[in-house]
């Protein structure tokens, strides 16, 4: 609201303060006085139709004392669409005259056409202070994101006789998902997945938080209770009001295949054998919500070809278009009716996308951590062929710049590989403008539509397979761009994507199945440049 | 990350220095074309300052030939300085730097002025 108040020049001088110096201009802008909601002055104003002089109101308002007080003799109402935007504050003249109706048809005019401008102004404001807000916004889940992808695992466990899986997807809004593997003393396994009540910044922090209690407090006892009940103490004095962990852990004797785990409020965990699936039943309050709780201990004996399946609420509460609940009846289906074999991960989250369709927003962050023990025949097979581990599995939406943010966990989860800097940042671009490639010409720039990123090493090798939906298109060879030419303005000065993938890394393998594109960047781990 | 491009247009004895803030990309057009042509003002070369950019992908390239096309149908010299040794590298891989001269940081670039 602008509040505009010409004083006479005599008030000035005698004021004594800086701005009291001779100037020109006879008008000065003085401190606003605003006129409170619901006060009766914005009442009258309203219904005035022109200026209104003080002294014929007598109205129970302090604004208006205000107003006395600070010389105010006349209130020009700025009125757009029957609500007062703006009022202009006049003292009494400089010839002590009384304003004539030629001046207030005058300033009545000039309130009339300034009041419009005053509206687009305003409204021009109000629109910059929610693009700032929603830029803050933004940049708080960025930051989330960050956090919660930073202290994420960077590579899956690698243990003899076992297949340990995991994916993670986090929603816009950056739910508290978080899942963790720990190394043991005697080659035992601690394995964590859980969930931070509350989303964006928080929800990271506590996460951050818990996850460092968790990790410290499994090196100190041999008993996942134990843990949790340690965490949960620790955790109490430090959590936000109204927020809590709920939380699963278990330890995996890899040696002698028994589970022992307990649980914090979370999901109970799915196990697949022979006969179908069961759930593993443990109980307890969620973390950070009370002291002095305790936790039940569940033992289970892992045969040979059985399959662990730990699952996040994203999973079992994610809806269709019809408003149905995907549900534990059909995740238990799912897990019952999947092989034994490495791709439960990837079945359980095709059924969850096929379920959901793509029109909707995933409304929670997914976590799925799978866990199985491989046959005897298996482990030797698997032995001998070797050698190819996934790193990391996630998406990103297909949103522009968000190239940058697949750069960054691919960096993440490849930084302790030894790769020379130079060849890392070889690959970085690649993926960058692989991932780009994917969103603008794979997937049309649809932000429903993900491009999937998986990230594997061997001994020899690292490779970044990056798929996106556009199986059916036509990819044309990359090209080696003619700069003369382009420099000419023969040719269009883009198409740099294609050969810049291919000059980056040593090898670049593409494959369609009519639904989907994959590309398979691949970079020798050894070489120096 | 740094979301977002700008440019300042600096006039120096040894050429005008447009400074690079930010990401190159395709939204980085407008504001190095018309940093560009603000450079343009002054007689002599002008250098693109890269040390505050980290990132720079193949749209982005895409602008830095457009600009470079426009330095080359008005006869004008352009120089860079303070590119990583990566973008260093894909500029020779895309002949960039062919077509400009690539100094190894400020002084270089102002002394050879």
């Amino acid at each position: 609201m602008v509040q505009l108040m010409k004083r006479r020049k005599s008030e000035e001088a005698a004021s004594g303060s800086p701005d009291a110096q001779p100037v020109d201009s006879r008008t000065s802008l003085i401190g606003a006085i605003p006129i409170p909601p619901g006060d009766p002055l914005e009442t009258v104003l309203v219904s005035s139709g022109g200026p209104v002089e003080l002294k014929d109101l007598e109205l129970e308002s302090e604004t208006l004392q205000a107003l006395r007080s600070a010389g105010v003799e006349l209130i020009v109402p700025l009125i757009g669409q029957g609500e007062l935007i703006g009022a202009l504050y006049l003292g009494s003249r400089l010839s002590d005259q009384p304003y004539s109706t030629d001046d207030r048809r005058l300033l009545g005019n000039l309130a009339s056409q300034v009041a419009p401008a005053m509206r687009v102004a305003q409204l021009v404001h109000e629109q910059q202070v929610e693009a700032k807000e929603r830029e803050r916004i933004q940049q708080e889940l960025q930051v989330a994101a960050l956090i919660q992808q930073t202290l994420l695992p960077k590579e899956l466990p690698a243990i003899p006789g076992w297949h340990v899986d995991a994916f993670y997807r986090p929603a816009r809004a950056v739910g508290g998902d978080f899942y963790d593997f720990i190394s043991l003393q005697d080659g035992r396994l601690g394995v964590v997945i859980g969930d931070v009540t509350d989303k964006g910044v928080p929800a990271a922090l506590v996460m951050a938080t818990c996850r460092s209690m968790l990790r410290a407090a499994s090196q100190r006892h041999d008993s996942p209770s134990a843990v949790l009940a340690d965490v949960n103490e620790a955790l109490v004095p430090e959590i936000p009001p109204a927020m809590f962990v709920t939380c699963l852990y278990a330890i995996i004797d890899t040696e002698a295949g028994e589970v022992v785990f307990a649980n914090a409020g979370h999901n109970l965990p799915y196990l697949r054998h022979d006969d179908g699936v069961k759930e593993l039943r443990a109980t307890g309050m969620p973390l950070g919500l009370m002291p002095g709780m305790s936790y039940d201990e569940v033992r289970y004996q892992m045969s040979s070809g059985e399959v662990m399946v730990l699952t996040s609420d994203g999973i079992t509460e994610a809806h269709n278009v019809e408003g149905e609940m995907y549900g534990f009846p059909r995740l238990m289906d799912r897990v019952s009716r999947q092989p034994s074999d490495d791709y439960m991960c990837t079945a359980l989250i095709d059924d969850l996308e096929s379920f959901t369709g793509s029109e909707l927003e995933q409304e929670d962050d997914i976590t799925l951590v799978v866990v199985r023990r491989i046959s005897s025949a298996q482990a030797a097979a698997s032995a001998f062929e070797g050698s190819s581990q996934v790193l990391a599995r996630f998406a990103v939406a297909s949103e522009e710049g968000n190239e940058r943010l697949a750069i960054e966990r691919v960096a993440a989860v490849i930084g302790d590989l030894g790769l020379v800097t130079s060849r890392l940042e070889r690959l970085k671009t690649a993926v960058g403008e692989t991932v780009m490639n994917a969103i603008e010409h794979g997937n049309d720039n649809r932000p429903e539509l993900d491009v999937d990123v998986e990230v594997r090493s061997t001994p020899t090798s690292v490779s970044v397979r990056i798929s996106d939906q556009g199986g059916h298109r036509f990819i044309p060879e990359a090209e080696r761009p003619d700069i003369e030419a382009k420099l000419a303005g023969e040719q269009t000065p883009r198409g740099w994507g294609l050969f810049l993938i291919e000059q980056m890394v040593d090898e670049v393998r593409s494959d369609s199945d009519g639904d989907s594109h994959t590309v398979e960047l691949v970079m020798n781990r050894e070489g120096d440049s | 990350m740094e979301d977002g491009f700008q440019a300042t247009v600096t006039r120096t004895e040894a050429g005008t220095v447009i400074n690079m803030t930010g990401t190159v990309n395709r939204s980085a057009k407008e504001g190095l074309e018309s940093a560009y042509e603000e450079a343009t003002g002054s007689q002599g070369r002008v250098l693109l300052d890269f040390r505050d950019v980290d990132y720079i992908n193949s749209t982005g390239i895409a602008v830095i030939v457009g600009v470079l096309a426009m330095a080359r149908a008005a006869n004008r010299e352009v120089g860079a300085f303070g590119l990583t040794e990566h973008y260093r590298e894909v500029f020779n891989i895309t002949r960039l730097a062919d077509f400009m001269t690539i100094y190894d940081d400020e002084t270089a670039a102002v002394t050879a002025g």
